[in-house]
């Protein structure tokens, strides 16, 4: 192969190695606090303007300062945004990790690092690229108290000449990043070429990998989950948001307070038309937006796993009750405060019976940041269509990384309110009972507080209570009331988004996930077809309850693996509560729950290996 | 009686919403007979009427116990949330923050309030937030038969022999230190005292905390107990006599400024404060602590109307909402046109 890319002074030949282009893993790791994520953005932000599919997934502490970090970059000209394990980059920055950062690589992979760090006596099958990053730093950042934060930066322009990125690109990344901040543009801006005039001077490149302009990402944006939910959560007409701060889910909240300022300010008198309130805790964030949704309100909170405990009991209340609300689960590893800054699937079981008594909550399922705008909206339509709580699954990974996506629809259907009836409609029917299954679907007719007729007025208790919303023990007036709650649960069966499915007419051999796996199980598919001639079929849910393309699936194939991020197989739980014996008797499992996100090859392995042992 | 006629009954006395009494009545209580508690919720109906508030604004919250099965005793045609317990503070927030016109009424207890509620007690109050929030105050747990709440006194008894020995919460204390803004203690047996610091709390435009001594004639109602009638009918020191003239009546009323201290509420009315052993300023904060606490120490319970600050504005202004309920905005107003998507999408490009 020719060796354009190659400089003339190489010393490690790349004799015998394929140049490999727009395919390569830069793990970036860094101690937090340091202004790293800035550095890692820009780059990632100008990999993308070239128009090469990336992503970028920060994996960080449960800390503020001093903690290491590490940033993962993937650039794939075939689209795979999942995490790959291993990397081809490496930046070492962080003293605390560097000599285990390094000994984790791969042979043949490169290494960017702080000179004074020493690393390249650790081993003899890495390419090492030493920087001296605080001798450079210096006459560019003259204000010692700033060179923390700049220094980083110096590595985005050593692997812009390393990789081919253009600088022109690091340039308009850096602009969008610091917008209205010239003067923190300019200064980082100079750190970055610093280090690009440094590279091409002192560094030979000497691996395969190279970054060329595609044409990818053209009319596409960059986004995180939860600024997707904030986004949708806006046009879905949210008016009351309640919320406590807990990562992963606080930046729902943040950004949503942000666009709503700039966006939903009523042009003609000045006021908003929303409140947002921090509560004192997630007991009072529900409780408040239960009450706001009683009282007629669009109303959510944000929240992941310790916030979801403890929103049980309101949870139980507004099922029974029958008061509409959303609640959005950016969910976190757990038990107890667990691993708060590391991604799982880890409360779906809880999430979908949460709270004592029999309770069964319906739940969306997004798999992107495009699908955390639209089931957002969804969600608001649905939670008043049904009148109960309904849930929203994030989780870290999809909530809190940067994600590639094309621009977000705008809604095509009206904001739906479900069944609210007005002073008039009351009149006319001389009354109405606000339990009572008018329409076969288990789904009452309400009225809001502050309608203006005598006859409007009802009482909401979470105790028994009959059709008329009055107290009620009595033995039937309760399993009435239960079963038609089970019923309106069979009407949500239909009203809840079905699964995508994409079946294999050669294989036995099905494949079940959710959410953020989605995107491992798009490159594990490829890796079976490729490495065990497997072409599974693909059933993804988006919901739960399941409607019945979930069941003729699994019907369809002879070995269906449904993967989860958490230890106990939390969807194949679910899944086994509602599949008959038979499709019972098909289901096997593929878990994933070490905190970080799922990764293709650990799917390939596991089912893999679960068919040899077929 | 000798005639023939048939005596034509008056008509019911409408108020000036033409609305008689009858109809801020609710379902039959339940409490035992003689439940303090009834007796407030005849209080909150005799206000309502004589104020004249329109009951379908009226939101009725409360939590789990006794008391808070209380409003489904009056104001029928109103509505009501009976949430759970300890967190009816969050509920009405929402309400409130979805429908600013709302009346809100909460009615709670001891327990619902200064021990399992403690928490979102006090954020009700730093809030401000403009509801009406009564306890009713037996110092027990009535509806699981007795046990003691926070508000119990040093060495008061329960039936069974048992002593307390931890210090009372006091709820006027606390309400008062973290922000809210009509504070006062009644009697569930001082009719006219109760009647005129509801009356307040309705013209009030904040966080109007009563609590209200409410003996439980079933547990809590023997010797040794300070929260029994005989108790509070011997250690009742009011701070000054309470009386109130709404807005809506003539507002001359003669009262002599030398003995009595006027304050003119959010909505015009005014609530008279006459005074009886000392003088008392009811708009200072400091001598309104010192009074409960140096009261307590002397073993009277003081009632009346404690601190009041007409002024401070409401949690609700604070937010800036708009006047219009946010629950039924046209969607014209809570959904942002194409254009605003567009826009943010090019940013995110």
């Amino acid at each position: 192969m020719a060796t354009t890319h190659v400089e003339p002074k190489e010393d490690v030949s790349p004799v015998g190695r394929a140049q490999i282009i727009n395919d390569l893993s830069i793990q970036v790791a860094t101690v937090n606090g340091s202004g790293s994520q800035t550095a890692n953005l820009v780059l990632l932000r100008a990999i993308f303007q070239m128009g090469i599919p990336v992503s970028g997934k920060n994996l960080f502490p449960s800390n503020i300062a001093g903690l290491p970090t590490w940033f993962t970059i993937r650039a794939s000209k075939q689209g795979y945004i999942a995490r790959r394990r291993d990397s081809e980059y490496m930046v070492a920055m962080n003293p605390e990790t560097a000599e285990e950062d390094v000994l984790s690589l791969k042979p043949g992979a490169a290494c960017v690092y702080d000179e004074r760090l020493n690393l390249k006596r650790l081993r003899d099958d890495v390419i090492f690229h030493p920087v001296p990053f605080d001798q450079l730093v210096a006459p560019v950042c003259p204000d010692a108290r700033l060179r923390k934060l700049v220094r980083n930066m110096i590595y985005d322009g050593v692997l812009a000449k390393l990789l081919g990125i253009e600088m022109e690109e690091i340039h308009t990344a850096l602009q969008k990043q610091f917008r209205k901040k010239a003067k923190a543009a300019e200064l980082n801006w100079n750190a970055a070429r610093t280090g690009y005039e440094f590279a091409e001077k002192n560094l030979v490149k000497a691996d395969p990998c190279t970054l060329e302009r595609m044409n990818a990402t053209q009319g596409k944006i960059l986004i995180e989950g939860n600024a997707a939910i904030a986004l949708g959560s806006m046009f879905a007409g949210v008016t009351v948001v309640t919320w406590y701060p807990i990562t992963p889910s606080s930046t729902v909240c943040e950004t949503l307070t942000d666009y709503m300022k700039r966006y939903r300010i009523d042009k003609e008198t000045g006021k908003a038309t929303f409140a947002i309130v921090q509560a004192e805790d997630e007991l009072a964030a529900l409780g408040m937006a239960l009450g706001a949704g009683w009282a007629g309100a669009r109303s959510m909170t944000a929240t992941a796993g310790p916030g979801i405990s403890l929103m049980a009991e309101f949870t139980g209340f507004g099922y029974y009750v029958e008061i509409p609300a959303v609640i959005f689960n950016i969910q976190r590893v757990g038990p107890s405060t667990g691993l708060p800054t590391r991604t799982a699937q880890g409360d779906i079981i809880s999430t979908a019976l949460l709270s004592h008594g029999d309770t069964q909550h319906p739940m969306f399922l997004p798999c992107s940041v495009s699908e955390c705008f639209t089931m957002a909206i969804d969600a608001f339509d649905l939670a008043e269509d049904l009148q109960t709580p309904v849930f929203v699954m994030s989780d870290l990974d999809l909530g809190m990384n940067t994600w590639m996506s094309d621009p977000f629809p705008y809604p095509t259907k009206p904001i739906a309110r479900g069944k609210v009836l007005s002073a008039e409609e009351v009149r006319r029917m001389g009354g109405f009972e606000r339990y009572k299954d008018v329409d076969g679907d288990g789904i009452g007719y309400r009225t809001l507080p502050g309608t203006p007729d005598r006859l409007c007025g009802w009482f909401a208790r979470g105790s028994g209570h009959n059709e008329k919303a009055i107290y009620s023990e009595r033995p039937d007036v309760y399993v009435n009331n239960v079963d038609r709650l089970a019923h309106k649960f069979e009407t949500a069966r239909h009203k809840v988004p079905g699964p995508i499915i994409t079946d294999s007419e050669k294989s036995e051999v099905g494949i079940i996930a959710y959410g953020t796996s989605h995107w491992a199980i798009e490159e594990s598919l490829d890796q079976l077809r490729r490495e065990q001639n497997i072409d599974a079929g693909y059933c993804r849910l988006r919901a739960f309850p399941f409607t019945p393309e979930v069941h003729d699936f699994i019907n369809r194939y002879q070995r269906v693996y449904v993967v989860d991020q958490n230890r106990d197989a939390q969807m194949l739980g679910l899944l086994r509560l509602e599949c008959r014996a038979e499709e019972i008797a098909k289901l096997r499992s593929v878990r994933h729950y070490n905190g970080m996100s799922l990764d293709a090859r650990t799917v390939t392995d596991e089912i893999t290996s679960q068919e040899a042992a077929n | 009686m000798a005639t023939t006629t048939v005596p034509s009954s008056p008509p019911a006395k409408t108020n000036r919403v033409g609305l008689e009494m009858a109809h801020y009545k609710g379902n039959k209580s339940t409490l035992c007979a003689g439940c303090g508690h009834n007796a407030i919720s005849e209080r909150i109906i005799e206000a309502c009427f004589e104020m004249g508030v329109e009951p379908h604004r009226v939101a009725k919250f409360s939590g789990i116990g006794c008391s808070s099965k209380s409003p489904a005793y009056f104001l029928n045609s109103a509505y009501g949330v009976n949430a759970v317990h300890g967190r009816m503070p969050s509920v009405a927030t929402g309400a409130l923050l979805a429908n600013r016109h709302l009346i809100a009424l909460g009615v709670s207890g001891d327990g619902d309030t200064a021990s399992i509620g403690i928490g979102q007690f006090v954020h009700l109050m730093r809030r401000n937030l403009p509801i009406i929030y009564i306890i009713e105050d037996n110092g027990c747990y009535g509806l699981t038969k007795g046990q003691f709440s926070a508000t119990a006194d040093v060495g008061s008894k329960l039936k069974t022999g048992v002593v307390n020995d931890l210090p009372p919460i006091d709820t006027c204390a606390l309400a008062i230190q973290l922000g809210a803004t009509y504070v006062a203690r009644s009697f569930s047996g001082d009719k006219r005292q109760l009647l005129a610091l509801v009356k307040g709390a309705l013209a009030h435009n904040g966080t109007a905390m009563l609590d209200v001594i409410s003996p439980c004639v079933t547990f809590n109602d023997h010797e040794g107990s300070t929260k029994s009638y005989s108790y509070v009918k011997d250690h009742d020191e009011p701070v000054a006599d309470v009386s109130f003239v709404p807005f809506f009546e003539d507002i001359s009323v003669d009262y002599d400024p030398g003995t009595t201290t006027s304050i003119t509420m959010h909505d015009g009315s005014h609530v008279l404060l006459r005074k009886l052993a000392t003088d008392y300023d009811p708009t200072n904060k400091g001598a309104a602590l010192r009074l409960l606490t140096e009261s307590h120490d002397q073993g009277e319970i003081v009632t009346g109307l404690f601190y009041v600050d007409p002024q401070r504005p409401n949690f609700i202004d604070l937010l800036n909402v708009m006047e219009e309920p946010l629950a039924t905005l046209a969607e014209s107003k809570v959904r942002p046109p194409k254009e605003v998507l567009d826009q943010v999408m090019q940013s995110l490009m």
